[in-house]
C-alpha cells in the first residue's frame, strides 16, 4: 500500500512540477504565443518600418474604400486607436464592417499606412439565424459595428 | 502472471470499478442502450444540423460544419482526458484495466482529432480565409493529435508488452498538460479562432435553434466512443487473455 502512495504521490508531484514548468515557458514566451497584436499596442510601442507583424482588431465602420484595381484602404481599430490599412487582393468571405480582421504585412515607407499581404477575417463567438440578428438590430438592441456582443 | 493477484486484491472502495470482470457486466448491460442512443441522436441530429436548423446570418450555411467541428473537438479533449485517468489508475495502482482501456480508446481520440483539425481547416478557408495558421488553438490541437499518434506508435513500440504499456501511460500523463492550454489558449492569447461558445460563464453564444442540434450531436459523438470503446476494450481483454495463455498474436496489435 505504501509503494501505491508513493507513487500516487510522485505522480502528483510530477504534474505539479511539469505544469509549473510549463507555465512559465508560456508566460516566457507571450510575446511570440500571440497571433496578433492589437492597434494600441502598436501606437504605444511603435512599429520599425521593416518588422512584419499582424495587427488585430475590428474593421472601422465607414473606413473601407475601393482603390484602383483590387486594392482597398480601411482602419483596423480596437476601439481605442486605428491604424490605416492597404492591401491588394481578394478579401475573404467574412471581411466587412465591424467585423474582426487579422492583417499580416509591415508598416509602408510613409511610416503611417499599415500595407497588408494576407488579411483574414476573423469570426466572432455568437451564431443566430438571419431572422433573429434582424430583429435585435431593428430593435436597436444591438448594434454590430460597436463590436458588443448581442443581448442575451 | 502476477495480474490476476493484482485485481482480485482491488474489491474496495472506488477500485471496485476497475475489476475487469465486474466491467465486462457493466459494459454487457449498458452497450445495448448505448447503441439504440447513438442511433437515435445521431439521425435526429444529423437530420436537424444539415437541413432543419437556420443557417447562420454572417456564415449562412457554412456554419453546419459546425455541428461536426464542434463535438469532434470536445471528444479530442475528453477522449484523452479519459485516456489520462486510466494511464494514472495504471500506474499508480497498476489497475490493468485502465491501461487496456486508454489503449483501446487512443485510436478513436486520435480520429475525433483528425476530424476537428481537418474539419476547421475546410471551414477556415471560406471563413477566415486560410486552410491553416500557427496560432495557438490550432498548433496546441495539432500537438494532441502527435500525442495520440505518440501513445499508439509507443505502446506498439517494445517487444515487451508491459514496457510499452509503461512507456505510453507515462507520455499520456505528460500530456494531460496540454489539455488546459488548448481549452484556454483562446483566452490567454490572442488567435485567429474565435472564444469559446458553449462552455463560457454566463449564456451560451449560440442561438438555441443551433444549439439542439449542437447538442444531440455531441450525445451521438460521445455514446459512439461509448460504443466502441467498449468493442475494442473486450477485444483487447480477449487479446490479452490469449497471450497471458501463451498464444501467438494472432489479431494483431
Amino acid at each position: 500500500m505504501t509503494r501505491k502512495r508513493r507513487r500516487l504521490h510522485v505522480a502528483l508531484l510530477g504534474l505539479l512540477s511539469l505544469g509549473t514548468a510549463t507555465a512559465l515557458v508560456l508566460t516566457a514566451f507571450e510575446d511570440n504565443l500571440v497571433f496578433f497584436v492589437s492597434p494600441t499596442k502598436i501606437a504605444e510601442e511603435g512599429l520599425e518600418p521593416d518588422r512584419y507583424v499582424r495587427i488585430g482588431g475590428l474593421v472601422e465602420e465607414g473606413s473601407v474604400q475601393q482603390l484602383e484595381g483590387n486594392r482597398v484602404l480601411f482602419r483596423v481599430t480596437d476601439l481605442a486607436h486605428a491604424i490605416p490599412v492597404t492591401y491588394d487582393g481578394i478579401l475573404p468571405d467574412l471581411f466587412r464592417e465591424g467585423q474582426g480582421v487579422v492583417a499580416q504585412g509591415s508598416i509602408g515607407a510613409d511610416g503611417e499606412i499599415f500595407v497588408a499581404r494576407e488579411v483574414l477575417a476573423r469570426h466572432d463567438e455568437n451564431y443566430m439565424p438571419a431572422e433573429v440578428a434582424e430583429a435585435l438590430q431593428a430593435s436597436g438592441q444591438w448594434r454590430p459595428e460597436s463590436g458588443q456582443p448581442p443581448p442575451r | 502472471m502476477s495480474r490476476a493477484a493484482t485485481t482480485a486484491s482491488e474489491s474496495r472502495s472506488l477500485h471496485r470499478f476497475a475489476n475487469p470482470a465486474r466491467f465486462l457486466r457493466a459494459a454487457d448491460a449498458v452497450y445495448p442502450w448505448a447503441l439504440a442512443g447513438l442511433v437515435v441522436s445521431l439521425g435526429i441530429g444529423l437530420f436537424l444540423a444539415l437541413f432543419a436548423s437556420p443557417p447562420d446570418y454572417q456564415q449562412g450555411d457554412t456554419v453546419r460544419i459546425m455541428y461536426v467541428h464542434v463535438p469532434s473537438a470536445w471528444m479530442a479533449l475528453f477522449v484523452y482526458a479519459s485516456m489520462a485517468a486510466g494511464s494514472a489508475s495504471y500506474l499508480i495502482w497498476r489497475h490493468p484495466l485502465g491501461v487496456i482501456t486508454a489503449k483501446a480508446a487512443a485510436p478513436v481520440g486520435a480520429a475525433f482529432t483528425f476530424l476537428a483539425l481537418a474539419t476547421g481547416s475546410l471551414w477556415g478557408k471560406p471563413m477566415w480565409g486560410t486552410w491553416w495558421v500557427w496560432d495557438a488553438r490550432l498548433t496546441s490541437v495539432l500537438i494532441l493529435f502527435f500525442l495520440y499518434l505518440g501513445y499508439i506508435a509507443l505502446m506498439n513500440a517494445f517487444e515487451n508488452a508491459e514496457r510499452g504499456q509503461k512507456a505510453a501511460s507515462l507520455l499520456c500523463l505528460v500530456g494531460v498538460i496540454n489539455l488546459p492550454i488548448i481549452k484556454f489558449s483562446v483566452d490567454w492569447w490572442n488567435t485567429l479562432h474565435q472564444p469559446a461558445s458553449v462552455s463560457r460563464i454566463g449564456t451560451p453564444a449560440i442561438h438555441e435553434s443551433m444549439l439542439w442540434p449542437l447538442g444531440l450531436m455531441a450525445l451521438a459523438f460521445t455514446l459512439y466512443f461509448i460504443v466502441v470503446l467498449i468493442l475494442r476494450t473486450k477485444s483487447e481483454m480477449l487479446n490479452a487473455r490469449l497471450r497471458a495463455l501463451g498464444v501467438a498474436d494472432l489479431g494483431g496489435r
